[in-house]
């Protein structure tokens, strides 16, 4: 996060800083392990009046920053999700949010007002279980226009919050285009099997569309010509996922800076060992590190700067790495009670760990930065 | 901001100051790296690449590197007359007295151009940095616009052969002699000393109190009796670093910066600039110059070695670029942030441990990349040539300038307040500190 804060910023953080230290201490987060949806949804709509869904939404449709960078004022957001390891939508809402305020569709309008109000949740079914699923170019589902109606087909995985959500915004190809359409989770055809996820809140599903049809005015946009927007949300989403894992990566590496001062062995704070200062030393850097290029990301793509795209894969593929490291040495510094359920530092390396496999690995992302590099050096 | 409470630090200069305390109207930031970029194309020749990437393989003969001398002394004299020399350095001393966002502009006008690299560092910082911020009047303006001319180059006689990252333990000795010092002992891993004019010296002045108490600073010319210079050869054959015997040189009272024994004091503020680097205001450091192998070039050595469709090749590429760029990044927040004040000085050994251990890594990808052409190689393998030889020295990143050792035990102790190792060398005399195996005491008495 960001050395320096606007007072309006501050206090955006800080509100929500403090409603997740009160609702959702770790007590409850271990409470909601096997609630199907992973939050209260009263805690959602309290949240949403603390702007949780609306910074990336237009003032005209009821959203607004507060610093004149939205993005930048979400991964505030973000960054206290991850510090709290808090449950609820916020990813998808968030998103769908946006887009539905790019480019209004169908019953967009209605939803986009349920969505700030927290009275909806919206899916966003983007990724796909192959090897390119988190590439808008890799993308299999088909949605294809037939007179005034378009048919989806395909499967979408893993759809953060699908079984909760009322409306889910599907992106897939249509010919040599994407588009994106807004489906009713409940719409003929769309067949939703909860999965499996190692984080104790977040939750996720295997959604697939058979032949389902929905009015062509449930196009988001334009039929075939949603690849800019798409990219935009997916640079949005990497951007709120780096910035959440710091978050957590910054919990962890409190707890574990608390617990080296406290824990005495052999007569001696753990944290008088050299060998123990060196790792901090290392694993502050990185954490340093983690938040500098998680922000660099955060205004390159909300100014749409021309290295926003090579930003926002190094930080995936920076936070990814070196923030598992961070965490996996604050376990082991911790020895076997770091390993308990009973332990906090699990609810943060769990976050840290979700957010790395989603859209894209650490692998991934290095070769599209390489890819970036290549291209770049083409065109000087 | 410093323990030692340093103030006039040319670092947190944030308004434009003449020196005399005269506010003048200072030239927009856009229009001064306008006027740069419109000087630099008519009167600067292209970089070559050995400009751009500056490493340690740098191998000239001794003529040539002479003769790259003698450019970049005239090159910052055509600095200096054009009003592009000392940027952050007050008016007063021939500088610009301009800000570090000015430093930056030129950084960007001067991009793809000659520079005078090795006038950058140690000579503009930390050398100059300590005269200004310890120098008396005299002394700076003797000085300061004289280096600024180009006319003066710069050494730091700060380490030692007998303790590298223990500088406070400096065993150079000067003994006070009426109006004078007398210096004896030896200094190692300067660059360059055997072109260089003057030099900058720690010595120990007091023996017979705590090691941090003891020391003083002093100035001296190079090319003066009692002064010999050899050149070391580094294991790939480079022989830029210097190693000096001082025997009883003699140097004026004027010539002492600061105050007797409170040498640490500007021992401090020195290492700091010395950890700035390339990140000073006060030098010239043109956007694109890399000081290690760069990812860019490591896409020219995939392609040299057929392997740019190697998905581990690429994969090492996306490895190395990521480490550069967040690299800059972290530099520039703990930059931003020692600026402001939000986080202590001390924070300068988070970015130089960063760039400490990825450099060698990147030494290790490119090594990878080049597969058999790391192990034997021929004049026409290109970018791939010396990819072995560069791995060999892999350490030098994490060795010089303070190890990255030195650089944890900053950050642990003095950011995260964890405790400090037992020193066997505080609060007792210097001259009672164990300094080798012969003065440990035995147990038995035996040997």
């Amino acid at each position: 996060m960001l050395f320096e804060l606007t007072a309006d910023q501050e206090f955006l953080r800080d509100t929500t800083s403090r409603f997740l230290a009160d609702q959702v201490p770790p007590s409850t987060l271990r409470a909601l392990r096997d609630d199907p949806a992973g939050y209260d949804p009263g805690y959602w709509r309290r949240g949403a009046e603390l702007g949780w869904t609306s910074l990336l939404v237009g003032e005209a449709q009821g959203g607004g920053s507060v610093s004149g960078r939205a993005l930048v004022d979400a991964t505030l957001l973000a960054h206290e999700f991850g510090r709290h390891a808090a449950p609820g939508p916020f990813l998808p809402c968030n998103l769908v949010a946006g887009a539905l305020s790019d480019a209004p569709a169908g019953d967009g309008a209605s939803l986009l007002g349920d969505l700030l109000q927290g009275t909806a949740v919206a899916g966003w079914c983007f990724a796909e279980g192959h090897p390119t699923g988190h590439l808008p170019d890799g993308l299999t589902l088909q949605i294809r226009v037939e007179g005034d109606e378009v048919v989806v087909d395909g499967v979408k995985r893993p759809v953060e919050s699908a079984g909760t959500a009322s409306h889910l915004l599907v992106t897939g190809r249509t010919g040599d285009g994407l588009s994106q359409v807004l489906v009713p989770a409940d719409a003929p055809g769309v067949t939703l099997r909860p999965m499996h996820s190692m984080d104790l809140t977040r939750r996720f599903w295997v959604a697939a569309f058979e032949q389902v049809r929905v009015p062509v005015t449930a196009v988001v946009g334009e039929p075939g010509a949603a690849g800019a927007q798409v990219v935009r949300q997916l640079r949005q989403a990497l951007v709120l996922l780096c910035a959440e894992s710091v978050g957590a990566l910054q919990a962890g590496f409190e707890l574990t800076s608390e617990w080296v001062f406290d824990r005495y062995s052999f007569g001696r704070p753990l944290a008088s060992y050299q060998e123990i200062k060196h790792r901090f030393a290392d694993m502050k850097t990185w954490l340093e590190a983690s938040n500098a290029i998680a922000d660099a990301a955060a205004v390159a793509v909300a100014d749409d700067a021309d290295d926003a795209a090579e930003l926002v894969s190094v930080a995936k593929a920076f936070v990814g790495d070196y923030g598992a490291e961070l965490l996996h040495d604050c376990v082991q510094m911790h020895g076997g009670i770091g390993v308990t359920f009973e332990h906090d530092l699990h609810l943060y390396l769990r976050r840290v760990t979700l957010d790395r496999a989603l859209l894209g690995t650490p692998p991934d992302h290095r070769r599209l930065v390489a890819d970036l590099l290549e291209r770049r050096e083409d065109a000087a | 901001m410093s323990p030692e409470g340093v103030i006039d630090d040319p670092l947190a200069v944030s308004a434009p100051t003449t020196g005399d305390g005269a506010a003048e109207p200072v030239e927009d930031v856009g229009g001064f790296r306008q006027r740069a970029a419109a000087w630099a194309a008519a009167n600067l020749r292209p970089a070559q690449q050995r400009q751009l990437e500056i490493t340690l393989r740098h191998k000239l003969n001794e003529e040539e590197e002479l003769a790259e001398i003698a450019r970049e002394r005239e090159l910052q004299r055509m600095l200096f007359d054009a009003g592009f020399a000392g940027v952050c350095v007050p008016r007063a001393y021939g500088g610009q007295g301009l800000t570090p966002a000015h430093q930056r502009a030129l950084n960007e006008a001067f991009e793809g151009y000659e520079f005078p690299v090795w006038f950058q560092v140690p000579t503009l910082s930390p050398c100059m940095a300590v005269i200004l911020e310890f120098g008396t009047e005299e002394q700076k303006q003797r000085h300061i616009p004289a280096i600024l001319r180009g006319e003066e180059l710069w050494m730091q006689l700060l380490s030692e052969p007998s303790g590298g990252s223990d500088v406070a333990g400096a065993l150079t000795t000067a003994v006070r002699d009426g109006d004078q010092w007398i210096l004896n002992g030896s200094k190692i891993w300067t660059t360059g000393a055997w072109w260089s004019d003057w030099g900058l010296c720690l010595a120990r002045t007091n023996w017979d109190v705590p090691k941090h108490r003891g020391l003083t600073v002093f100035m001296l010319p190079l090319r003066q009796q009692g002064v010999e210079i050899h050149r070391i050869e580094m294991l790939n054959g480079n022989r830029e670093f210097c190693q000096e015997f001082l025997t009883d040189v003699v140097v004026p009272d004027t010539d002492r910066v600061g105050d007797v024994d409170q040498g640490w004091t500007v021992g401090v503020r020195w290492m700091f600039h010395e950890r700035m680097l390339y990140d000073s205001p006060l030098v010239t450091f043109p956007v694109g110059v890399v000081r290690s192998v760069g990812a860019t070039s490591l896409t020219d050595l995939a392609r040299a070695v057929g392997r740019q469709h190697d998905p581990t090749a690429r994969e090492l590429i996306g490895e190395a670029r990521m480490l550069d760029v967040v690299a800059d990044k972290l530099a520039d927040r703990i930059g931003g942030g020692v600026r402001s004040g939000a986080v202590s000085e001390q924070a300068a050994a988070i970015p130089r441990l960063f760039k400490g251990v990825s450099t060698s890594r990147l030494q290790t990808i490119a090594f990878d990349i080049a597969g058999g052409a790391g192990a034997a190689w021929t004049e026409d393998d290109g970018a791939a040539a010396g990819r072995g030889t560069d791995f060999l020295t892999r350490q030098v990143s994490q060795i010089g300038g303070g190890t990255t050792e030195m650089a944890r035990n900053v950050i642990s102790e003095r950011l995260l307040g964890m405790p400090r190792e037992r020193a066997l060398d505080r609060d007792v005399p210097f001259r009672d500190v164990p300094r080798g195996p012969s003065s440990r005491p035995t147990a038995g008495g035996s040997t």
